[in-house]
């Protein structure tokens, strides 16, 4: 939009409005013009191209110099008009007090004139009233014009229409929309300077095909915009929690939006590659005897340890898309391939490339959304002008619907709440250091039961793993009873209920320690919960990979890669147990204890840290479940879907927004990064 | 187009076609628009461009409109009277303005209008805060609001004197980049 960038005059004509306001011999030197606010604006119109400005500048600087008063200031206005000064020196010599009083009166009464004039040629009922009233021009002015004036007015507009006649057609049409002067006016003036083509509009003549177009293709492409923002997940439930928690919680379920994606792409990817041949050509071998109890479910044993969940299902072979596939089972060798004319699919190989290019591509994308996101809060905590541009433009017009106005306010007033906090979190920094000795005693409180529970968690293994030799041993012939297959929980059981407990010790810890902002510890309280996680994951990974995969047949285990696939199943779903057990009983029990028994008026506040390392924590164990069982995503999806909807009734029943509300620009980052170096990098090392 | 039409000249709706964002159906929807709210007080037939007006009442019961918490003051501001009386030019030139396709400067001018209250051409504390109170619904308390108008002032005010002219307004406007998006009622 060329004719919207350089005016040069206006900065020099509002600020003399402004001024001139104030200033009444100013007034009454106009021979008593009501002076608008609209007459400012009237002066928006004179937005030109730089040729046609210049001619116009020019033009009304010869009319100054025919004014007798202020004769001096009118060569000054010449100076000022008629060289070519940039905007910014213009808005500088504007801003001079000396420099703008002078050419009020000029400026003003040429505007005035091109207005009076039209009003007093139709107008017969003319208001006196003089206020301020909201529209620019018509019946605000007062018209005390004699005759002498009217004519110079004439001139003047007729110079104005002049101008305007000589821009292109397009900049015409765009200057006379641009202008903020009532509809009447814009109409009358347009007869005037469009006199030769009346009958005619200027668009019309000038519609080519390309421009409808170009409108039919602009429409259709915000269709589609529309249509996509709203087919995405949960906008509307992201919305209400956003308004009434605050943007840290909003995190949080955005991180599980993301999650679920991840794993989508993860499902689809494997499934269509991986999955999909496997089943349609299942391997032959001799259904093994097992009885169907439920609990196969939760181990992930039993039939299911012979279906397409594990690894050891999936052939060591080619598939040829005929009839007869191979049927070697997974730890001899390879088996043959056939007829070169039929399509062979190598399952080996597509397990490995498969899997390989799904990590590689979800690397890309995590790097991808990690730099993108610093990018962003980088570029938001740097400007800290905002809380204007949130008073004034941050409400949609478009809005319309009772519910939504009010998602609406809620979302404004939490994020106009946490901009304050930032602003006076920003001066209240106090420097503590008695609490020195309380820090360290936290962080030695925390470091050391982590580091406690990881030997506990490193026993207990080995005693299971030992158990479980001892028990093969015996009941040799495979019969395999209930019981032995309800230990198998009990490792999982065991990390969940310490992933349940230690951040509890977490939270009272740091509660201990009294931190003056929420945002420090949150930070904490993350490092924390991650130190835990990682080092549970590490004794975890030793286990199965140093002690199991390197001599399993001490185990008795065909297939360690199925049998550490059935592990992470049974961890996952644990985990997902134990998470639904605290949420129901936890959070809800707690609410109840806090308001009944310690009688706090407010109810508890929504553990972020811990949550967010929950489930950072099941994403890496699906990582790293994915080489070993490829249906590892679809438990993940599920479980996230159903994680989400709980959380979401157990948040808004249970919890309250904190007292502090904090701006968690930097949140999704954090997650980000989080999940992609230690959850990522550690499974895709292995 | 093809369509027969007598509520205007087709001189009038080239007029409006030039003037305003709208094509000529879109005008001549806006008409019927504007004939439903006040089906007796408007004519059919405004080809010799009657004088008529419909009060503020009636234009802020448009669903658009409805639940604005800033309607009244749009519609006034685009009145003539300045007590929100619209007649048909002011009603197009409403919408024209708050339309997708008007520019920026020109949207400022008007939402500068809007969010002036006591029509001063400031936007003072007293403005602020009654924008403030419209936008929260009263949900922030007195202490809050009044350091939230503070700091507004504190951000945009670039000539010192503790309130907002328009061009501190204007100049703020430019650094908020969905202000086009925001102002725009869709009808």
């Amino acid at each position: 939009m060329a004719y919207s960038v350089d005016f040069n005059l206006r900065p020099i004509m509002e600020l003399e409005l402004e001024s001139l306001r104030g200033d009444d011999t100013a007034q009454d030197s106009m021979t008593g013009t009501g002076l608008e606010s609209g007459s400012r604006e009237t002066l928006e119109m004179e937005v030109l191209t730089t040729e046609s400005r210049d001619r116009l500048a020019s033009q009304m600087s010869d009319v100054r110099e025919r004014a007798d008063e202020r004769s001096e200031e009118s060569i000054q206005t010449n100076l000022l008009v008629r060289k070519r000064w940039s905007t910014t020196t213009l808005r500088v010599l504007s801003s001079m007090p000396s420099r703008s009083i002078g050419q009020q009166s000029r400026l003003e009464i040429i505007s005035q004139c091109n207005i009076r004039s039209t009003q007093l040629r139709r107008y017969h009922r003319q208001t006196q009233d003089v206020s301020l009233s909201s529209r620019p021009s018509i019946r605000g002015y007062g018209i005390e014009a004699d005759s002498e004036d009217v004519c110079e007015e004439e001139t003047k507009r007729q110079e104005l229409v002049n101008n305007l006649q000589s821009l292109s057609a397009g900049d015409r049409v765009r200057m006379l929309r641009a202008t903020p002067l009532s509809l009447a006016e814009k109409t009358k003036l347009r007869k005037l300077v469009f006199s030769d083509k009346v009958g005619q509009s200027l668009l019309s003549s000038q519609v080519p095909c390309c421009s409808l177009l170009k409108r039919a293709l602009y429409h259709i492409w915000f269709g589609c915009l529309f249509i996509l923002s709203s087919l995405q997940l949960w906008q509307v439930a992201l919305k209400r929690l956003g308004g009434r928690f605050g943007t840290g919680v909003l995190s949080y379920f955005l991180f599980i939006r993301t999650l679920l994606l991840f794993n989508v792409f993860l499902f689809l990817i494997n499934g269509l590659f991986l999955v999909l041949p496997q089943a349609i050509h299942p391997p032959l071998h001799t259904p093994s005897s097992h009885r169907v109890t439920g609990l196969e479910l939760f181990t992930g044993t039993g039939y299911l340890s012979n279906s397409l969940m594990f690894y050891g299902y999936y052939t060591n072979s080619t598939i040829n898309t005929s009839c007869r596939p191979d049927e070697i089972t997974a730890g001899t060798g390879c088996g043959t391939t056939s007829d070169p004319h039929m399509m062979a699919y190598n399952i080996p190989l597509a397990y490995c490339f498969t899997i390989g290019i799904t990590f590689f591509i979800t690397g890309i994308v995590l790097v991808y959304s990690m730099s993108k996101s610093f990018g962003r809060s980088f570029r938001v905590f740097k400007s800290q002008g905002n809380m204007a541009i949130k008073v004034f433009c941050s409400w949609d017009f478009k809005v319309s619907k009772k519910m939504s106005v009010r998602m609406q306010s809620e979302n404004i007033t939490t994020q106009l709440k946490e901009l304050l906090s930032e602003v006076k979190g920003g001066e209240e920094e106090k420097g503590r250091l008695s609490g020195m000795a309380v820090h360290l005693l936290a962080w030695s409180i925390s470091l050391g039961s982590t580091f406690f529970c990881a030997l506990g968690i490193h026993c207990f293994a080995k005693y299971m793993h030992l158990n479980s030799t001892l028990r093969r041993h015996e009941d040799a012939e495979g019969e395999v009873s209930v019981v032995h297959e309800a230990r198998l929980l009990a490792l999982p059981g065991v990390v969940s209920c310490g992933n349940l407990l230690l951040p509890g010790l977490f939270n009272l810890v740091s509660w201990m320690e009294n931190f003056n902002s929420p945002i420090v510890r949150l930070y904490v309280s993350i490092f924390r919960n991650l130190l835990l996680k990682v080092s549970i994951l590490g004794v975890l990974c030793y286990h199965w990979l140093g002690k199991i995969a390197a001599e399993p047949e001490q185990h008795g285990l065909q297939c360690w890669e199925s049998f550490v696939g059935q592990e992470l199943y049974r961890f996952l779903l644990v985990d997902f147990i134990f998470t639904v057990l605290y949420t129901v009983f936890g959070e809800f029990l707690w609410k109840r204890f806090s308001q009944g028994v310690l009688r706090r008026r407010r109810k508890p506040v929504f553990d972020i840290a811990r949550n967010v390392l929950e489930l950072i924590y099941g994403q890496t164990l699906t990582w790293l479940g994915l080489l070993f069982t490829p249906l590892l995503p679809a438990v993940q999806i599920l479980k996230l879907l159903l994680l989400f909807h709980m959380k979401k009734s157990s948040l808004l029943v249970n919890c309250q927004a904190s007292r502090k509300l904090w701006r968690a620009s930097q949140m999704s980052t954090l997650f980000i990064s989080l999940l992609c170096f230690p959850s990522f990098l550690g499974p895709s090392c292995l | 187009m093809g369509n027969k039409q007598t509520i205007f000249t087709d001189e009038q709706l080239d007029a409006y076609q030039d003037c305003t964002f709208f094509t000529r159906k879109e005008i001549l929807r806006l008409h019927g628009r504007y004939h439903e709210l006040a089906p007796h007080l408007v004519p059919m037939d405004y080809t010799n461009e009657p004088d008529v007006t419909i009060p503020l009442a009636l234009i802020v019961s448009m669903p658009e409109l409805n639940e604005n918490p800033f309607r009244n003051r749009i519609v006034e501001s685009f009145s003539e009277d300045g007590a929100g009386n619209l007649s048909f030019n002011d009603f197009v030139d409403m919408f024209s303005v708050l339309s997708e396709t008007a520019p920026r400067e020109l949207k400022a001018i008007y939402a500068f209008k809007i969010y002036d209250f006591n029509v001063d051409n400031f936007l003072c504390k007293e403005d602020l805060e009654k924008t403030l109170n419209k936008l929260t619904r009263e949900e922030l308390s007195p202490e809050e609001v009044t350091l939230v108008c503070e700091k507004a002032i504190e951000e945009a005010d670039l000539d010192g004197d503790s309130k907002l002219s328009f061009a501190d307004f204007e100049n703020m406007i430019t650094r908020a980049p969905d202000f086009l998006s925001t102002f725009h009622i869709r009808i």
